[in-house]
């Protein structure tokens, strides 16, 4: 039995569940039909405006650092999984690649990303 | 020991001597799906209910103790109440998204569910990258948590699904990199191959110093991966009502509340898988009386008594700590447990060259 056939079994597993619950629910669930009740949740009030809208900067910065950051673990799995073989060396020009990061870590500290204004 | 491996493995000798390859292997990948689906299951029953008599206790109330007896139905009976209310479909929003949303969470947390060493033979998916598929599968939930806020069209729903995109992303970074240190330790991503390699000695005392800070970090990033206790702004019920899920109702605001218990199991497994030896008992060598002692408890009861320890802990946590503010949360993660985080991978290349 190969792993890619029992992702897949787990998959169809998964997709088997919701349809389940979710032909289950609706075969149970009373329907009634207001048009009031499909409005957005507020306390009571009309919604006013937009909620697709723009958004704070911040969220965004932080999507962009996490991006950095990620790709730098993505690429030190790898050397992590070799590393009880390599030793030495592969410790110094890892540890010269998390410290090129780490200086791009400082940087955005020092500009302020990192905080939240 | 007494492993799951001999029955499964006898499953799978009597189907394939008897019937047709191809027919014995349909049956055993719809056993395979049919356990994962009822673990689930019953693992999501049992944790509501644990989570709301810990809580119970913690606040000094009794929780619930009205169906059956110490209140064991109340999660069967919130389930059916859960089936028979009304799924709304909403004016504004983008309704299939708003749907496949929910689908996605529910979907992703069964995933990463699939991949958990139970014990050896009751491992479904065993990838030899299994720590990054478990990483990769259990980012998918956020997707679907940022879509839901996002196709619900609504205020409260998009504040939380930003705040909340904003604090899984975050916190997946400290996630990983605290994975990494064992990675480096065991030099191998398969996760059947890690557990292995713990039978004389858990990796959090085999790693020392830095496995053990990497445990803590991983608990406490993992804890905020599964946006709640001190963590759970994104749904922080004074400000924002229910947050991402504000919107939804009936079998779909299930999902997200299945996934959200299943998220702190799995969480907690992996914390188990990686630094308490899944299913290999507490071993210390040159005590062989103790040890041999320890072999006579099965496996699966070691994988589920340490992970309920780990989920203990979490409830601990949530129950004991007031929230944070999202910039307190920011700080927390990018300021503190991230060069922390870095250094310890460096900590634990130096641990390794010395001993």
């Amino acid at each position: 039995m190969t792993n890619s056939a029992l992702f897949l079994v787990v998959l169809v597993t998964a997709v088997f569940m919701v349809v389940a619950a979710m032909a289950l629910a609706m075969w149970l669930s009373p329907k009634s039909y207001n048009a009031l009740k499909g409005e957005p949740y507020e306390c009571g009030i009309e919604t006013r405006g937009p909620s697709w809208g723009q958004f704070r900067v911040g969220y965004y910065l932080i999507a962009i650092l996490f991006l950095i950051f990620d790709v730098e673990a993505v690429l030190l799995f790898p050397w992590a999984t070799i590393y009880s073989s390599i030793g030495l060396d592969g410790l110094i020009l890892a540890s010269f690649f998390i410290f090129v990061l780490l200086l791009g870590l400082i940087y955005a500290w020092k500009k302020g990303a990192l905080e939240w204004k | 020991m007494f492993h799951f491996e001999v029955v499964t493995k006898w499953i799978d000798t009597f189907l394939m001597s008897n019937l047709p390859e191809w027919l014995a292997l349909t049956i055993e990948f719809v056993l395979i799906g049919i356990l994962i689906l009822s673990a689930y299951a019953v693992l999501a029953l049992i944790l509501i209910l644990a989570e709301r008599k810990i809580c119970a206790y913690f606040q000094c109330r009794l929780g619930p103790n009205r169906v059956g007896a110490w209140g064991v139905l109340q999660p069967i009976a919130d389930m059916f109440k859960i089936l028979l209310k009304e799924i709304i479909t909403l004016n504004r929003a983008d309704n299939r998204l708003f749907r496949l949303a929910s689908f996605l969470v529910i979907i992703a947390s069964l995933l990463t569910f699939g991949a958990l060493p139970f014990d050896k033979g009751l491992h479904a998916i065993d990838f030899n990258v299994g720590v990054f598929y478990l990483l990769a599968v259990s980012a998918l939930g956020v997707v679907g948590i940022v879509l839901a806020g996002w196709a619900s069209n609504s205020k409260y729903t998009m504040i939380g699904a930003m705040r909340s995109g904003a604090q899984l992303i975050s916190y997946e970074l400290s996630c990983a990199l605290s994975l990494m240190t064992i990675v480096m330790l065991s030099g191998t991503m398969q996760l059947s191959q890690i557990v292995e390699q713990q039978a004389n000695m858990w990796f959090i005392f085999k790693g020392g110093i830095p496995a053990f800070i990497a445990f803590v970090i991983y608990l406490i990033a993992g804890h905020a991966e599964t946006n709640r206790g001190p963590f759970d702004l994104p749904e922080a019920e004074s400000e924002l009502t229910a947050g991402y899920h504000t919107e939804y109702s009936g079998i779909t605001f299930g999902f997200f509340y299945l996934a959200e218990y299943l998220n702190m199991f799995i969480i907690a497994a992996i914390a188990t898988t990686m630094f308490l030896g899944a299913w290999q008992p507490l071993h210390i060598p040159g005590l062989d009386g103790f040890n041999m002692v320890m072999d006579y408890i099965p496996p699966v009861l070691w994988f589920f008594a340490k992970t309920f320890f780990c989920v203990f802990i979490a409830l601990w946590v949530r129950w004991s700590f007031p929230r944070l503010r999202i910039d307190q949360l920011l700080r927390l993660e990018w300021k503190i447990l991230m060069p922390i985080a870095l250094a310890n991978i460096v900590l634990m290349a130096l641990w390794i060259l010395v001993f």
